[in-house]
């Protein structure tokens, strides 16, 4: 229960709400994202309307998530814990997950980015597939992410 | 992990399906001030309803999970003062993004009627119904509602 129980010192409380801010952003974009492109059945306002979601929702939702986890990364001085000393294993799996999902993420956005551009020839729909199938993934990923953050397993 | 800490992982899963479903409204919201047709209007209902489930599912385990977790942790009852504002911005919440629903539901109403009626062109009343400001303020209030909770639950004000 060490989470909900601390209260933290109030230096470390917005960094903290831009991070969980972000992160919900970036969830809520990639379940709008995700949804349009499964539910588009080859309408192309809903495919763009799900890649868009991704790229003006998740996108700028992962930044914020991802510099506010760098400022309370330092605010609670982990910069300052020697290299020999294991991280709890809570913290290495929302780095991984925030970071290589970034990656993939921004592959997901360059695959539907071709998607979209493809379209107004008729194609792009298989790009725009693989993009929502990328999507759900990290979606799961994220989820994943969430409970290893809040539930800080050891 | 103890049970507990199962427990505020799933509080916490639900605020992000709750605030994530708020986001999807907020896209909607924008894509649909521009659709004039029953077609276009209809097309973007099941993605609604996708919304309408995690706000659902993601607003009854905030509410009850955190219920348990105040009961069942020593350190806080649930009638602190930053946990009763939390009941009550969770309500105002809650009930202002019902009223939000239930303002862009016309439009998919209309769309049907439409689409019943071999109506499939631009419609004036429909894309006045997809563009509601009445609906969007609804949810700038829910999702300022939402917002305020949230810093209530990281501040813990009182606590």
């Amino acid at each position: 229960m060490s989470a909900l129980a601390a209260i933290r010192p109030d230096e470390q409380n917005l960094p903290l709400l831009l991070h969980v801010l972000g992160a919900m952003i970036l969830v809520g974009g990639l379940l709008t994202g995700a949804s349009a492109l499964a539910f588009a059945r080859g309408n192309v306002g809903n495919l763009r309307l799900g890649y868009w979601s991704l790229l003006a929702v998740a996108l700028p939702g992962w930044i914020l998530m991802r510099v506010g986890a760098q400022w309370i990364y330092s605010e609670q001085g982990w910069d300052d814990v020697p290299d020999n000393v294991d991280e709890p294993a809570w913290l290495g799996i929302g780095y991984i997950v925030a970071d290589a999902g970034g990656l993939i993420l921004l592959v997901s956005l360059i695959t539907g980015g071709i998607g979209v551009r493809r379209l107004k020839a008729g194609g792009g729909s298989g790009l725009l597939k693989a993009t929502m199938v990328i999507s759900l993934i990290l979606l799961a990923a994220y989820v994943v992410a969430v409970w290893a953050m809040a539930g800080k397993p050891d | 992990m103890s049970f507990d800490d199962w427990i505020l992982a799933l509080h916490v899963l639900s605020a992000f399906a709750f605030v994530g479903g708020i986001v999807l409204f907020w896209v909607l919201i924008v894509a649909s001030r521009s659709i004039d047709t029953a077609a276009d209007t209809i097309r973007i209902q099941p993605i609604a309803k996708v919304g309408g489930r995690a706000v659902m599912v993601g607003a009854t385990g905030t509410l009850v999970l955190g219920i348990w977790l105040a009961l069942s942790y020593g350190g806080y009852d649930v009638w602190d003062a930053w946990i009763i504002a939390a009941v009550v911005l969770w309500f105002a919440a809650s009930g202002v993004g019902a009223r939000t629903g239930t303002e862009y539901t016309k439009a998919f109403d209309k769309a049907r009627e439409l689409e019943s009626a071999g109506r499939m062109g631009s419609d004036g009343e429909l894309l006045a119904l997809n563009r509601t400001s009445r609906g969007a303020a609804l949810h700038a209030a829910s999702s300022l509602f939402l917002l305020l909770l949230i810093v209530d639950m990281i501040w813990k004000p009182g606590a």
